[in-house]
């Protein structure tokens, strides 16, 4: 187990430094940033002091082996756009990512367990088949078309839904949450729903399957013969057996929500990162995409290598072992 | 007809219709195939002829009357082009983009899959860790990150696409192979002495086909669907080369003004191209699926 931990955490500092080495050559490769931070009608002057200040007169390994030197101290660069370190800028739209992100991961939990798990039950009814033809749609529907069909719907037509921004936050542990007032709650729903969708759609199907398979086991069999009531036999036993691969699911997806978040961030004018690096890869500010994508591939290689831990935790089947495949 | 008599192609068909589902699937995708493959003859306008538009007939809704006589089906956009137009010549593109990233990526990781299956060793491990590195991180990621180092246009968000899927059909194809390369066949070909390109490329690639078609077309689906919202978020194709995500995100512009039709008619249309995309590949990968056959 240890060892296992040891080697992965190894391969995740490989993989970071690799991607380091990608993201800056390739950041730093397009285009020139001070063509769109300079007026076009500053002297040359200006212009041979501005690339001086941000350290681009200098060859590309050298910017590197800065940015090397400064990121292990936990520095990755100052934004050219809005000249403070874009790690605190990152840092500071952190917060209305992971919530929207929690928020579309407890939706989808809350909405498609109880209805893969109906679906799972009773597989010829009427319902079963119309949940399962809706995920089919949930997997199809272009989840940016849909934040834009509920902004249609719920605010322009109905006008019962704000589209755009968090709303008022409140402190909780000295961060800025939406969740807690009323105002707040109504701006996450739209977006939180996008986000979700997908994720309604896939745990559905898992939930179902699931379902499908534990209720021909032998000891959900037992339980029945034992005269078991149906209530706990779902609740407990089938329940407790198909919470493994959806557990899974959901931390890997949580991942994905958070890039995914990039689009509805967009769509809903949402105060987040993935705003922010549409944003700068708009006007070319090379360390925030740097730090964010840093940022990113660091969550990913942490919240897989957890996955795989929880995996072991939930099911005392699986054996850690760094398999070569 | 007993099964023994049919032809292989046959047998297909005749499995493939027993769902009715599929069967519309394949209905809705073959009139896509065909209103894309026609689209400059079958619009009512070119969208991209500008002698063709006119300023007066700008966000008209559907069925309003055009200032040339016609009747604009399904509205106008901003620019006065009639949406129907536009989204014939959109579905061409956005099919363009979906196919042709879609094929390339089955050349290259199928090849690369081959390769790591055939020679083992290092060269296996080497390109199965970048594949499951590559797949740890969510499509759209990837995407982003390459196209906000590259820029836009047509061949770059191919390339995009193609760096994303790969991996998928490289870790497929060396699964399929690393269990056929153990059949008699194989053997025979190789007491033969045939060329070992030959082995692979004749007698190896044909058996891994069936899972590869499966994934590859659920693939075009999602490749048109990660084209569209790259599009949609400034990242994809320039204005020049519409599509349906850049026509979708036209219309948001327009959106709180009550102007749905703009960005909700390129929707249903990638909205049934992608659900008919789905069907279709779906059905195909019971019937494909040896495991099921009765």
């Amino acid at each position: 187990m240890l060892v296992f931990i040891l080697r992965r955490l190894l391969q995740s500092v490989v993989v970071l430094f690799v991607m380091s080495l990608l993201v800056f050559a390739g950041v730093y490769a397009v285009g020139n940033p001070i063509d769109i931070l300079i007026s076009p009608d500053a002297t040359q002057a200006d212009r041979a002091e501005a690339v001086a200040r941000l350290g681009l007169d200098k060859p590309m390994y050298l910017q590197y082996l800065l940015f090397l030197k400064q990121a292990l101290a936990g520095n990755l660069g100052k934004s050219f756009a809005f000249n403070i370190p874009a790690i605190d800028l990152i840092f500071e739209r952190m917060p209305a990512t992971l919530e929207l992100a929690v928020f579309a991961m407890g939706t989808a939990v809350l909405v498609g367990l109880p209805l893969g798990l109906y679906a799972g039950l009773k597989p010829k009814s009427f319902g079963a088949r119309a949940i399962m033809a809706g995920s089919i749609l949930g997997f199809s529907l272009p989840t940016f078309w849909v934040g834009l069909m509920l902004i249609m719907i719920f605010a322009v037509f109905a006008g019962v839904l704000p589209s755009n921004g968090r709303g008022p936050t409140t402190l909780l542990l000295g961060l800025p949450v939406s969740f807690l007032s009323v105002e707040g709650l109504r701006h996450l729903i739209l977006p939180g729903f996008t986000l979700a969708l997908l994720n309604i759609a896939l745990i559905i199907r898992l939930a179902r399957s699931g379902t499908q398979e534990a209720l021909m086991m032998d000891y959900i069999k037992f339980a029945r013969a034992k005269g078991l009531s149906n209530a706990r036999i779902v609740g407990v036993h089938v329940l407790k057996n198909i919470m493994i691969p959806i557990v899974t699911v959901i931390a890997l997806q949580f991942g994905s929500v958070i890039a995914f978040s990039v689009v509805t961030e967009t769509i809903f004018a949402w105060p987040g990162m993935g705003k922010l690096l549409i944003d700068s890869i708009n006007v070319l500010d090379r360390p925030v995409i740097v730090a964010y994508l840093m940022i990113i591939v660091t969550l990913f290689i942490f919240v897989n290598l957890a996955v795989d831990l929880l995996y072991s935790v939930l099911d005392p089947r699986v054996r850690l072992t760094d398999a070569q495949s | 007809m007993t099964p023994a008599e049919q032809t292989p192609l046959a047998r297909f068909v005749e499995e493939f219709t027993e769902s009715r589902l599929a069967v519309a699937g394949a209905v809705v995708l073959l009139a896509v195939l065909v209103i894309a493959l026609t689209a400059p003859w079958i619009s009512p306008q070119n969208p991209y002829d500008l002698a063709q538009l006119d300023v007066l007939d700008a966000k008209l809704a559907p069925g309003s009357p055009l200032g040339n006589g016609k009747t604009a089906l399904l509205g106008t956009d901003d620019q006065g082009r009639d949406m129907l137009s536009g989204i014939f010549y959109g579905l061409r593109i956005s099919l363009f983009v979906g196919v042709a990233a879609t094929a390339l990526a089955l050349l290259i990781g199928a090849t690369a899959g081959m390769i790591a299956a055939w020679l083992g060793g290092r060269v296996d491990n080497l390109l199965m860790r970048i594949a499951d590195i590559q797949l740890s991180f969510p499509p759209i990621l990837i995407a982003l990150v390459l196209l906000a180092l590259l820029g836009q246009g047509l061949g770059k968000i191919i390339t995009a696409l193609v760096a994303v899927q790969w991996a998928y059909y490289a870790r497929t194809v060396r699964g399929a192979a690393l269990v056929e390369r153990r059949r008699e066949y194989i053997e025979a070909a190789q007491v033969l002495a045939l060329p070992a390109s030959r082995i692979v490329f004749r007698h190896l690639l044909p058996n891994c086909m069936p899972p590869l078609i499966v994934i590859a077309t659920v693939q075009v689906a999602s490749a048109i669907t990660l084209e569209a919202t790259l599009s949609f978020l400034g990242l994809g194709l320039p204005i020049t080369e519409p599509s349906l995500g850049l026509l979708i995100a036209n219309g948001f512009n327009f959106l709180l003004s009550g102007k749905y039709w703009i960005s909700f008619f390129p929707g249903i249309a990638l909205l049934l191209m992608i659900v008919s995309i789905n069907l279709v590949g779906d059905h195909l990968r019971d019937v494909l699926n040896p495991r099921l056959k009765k």
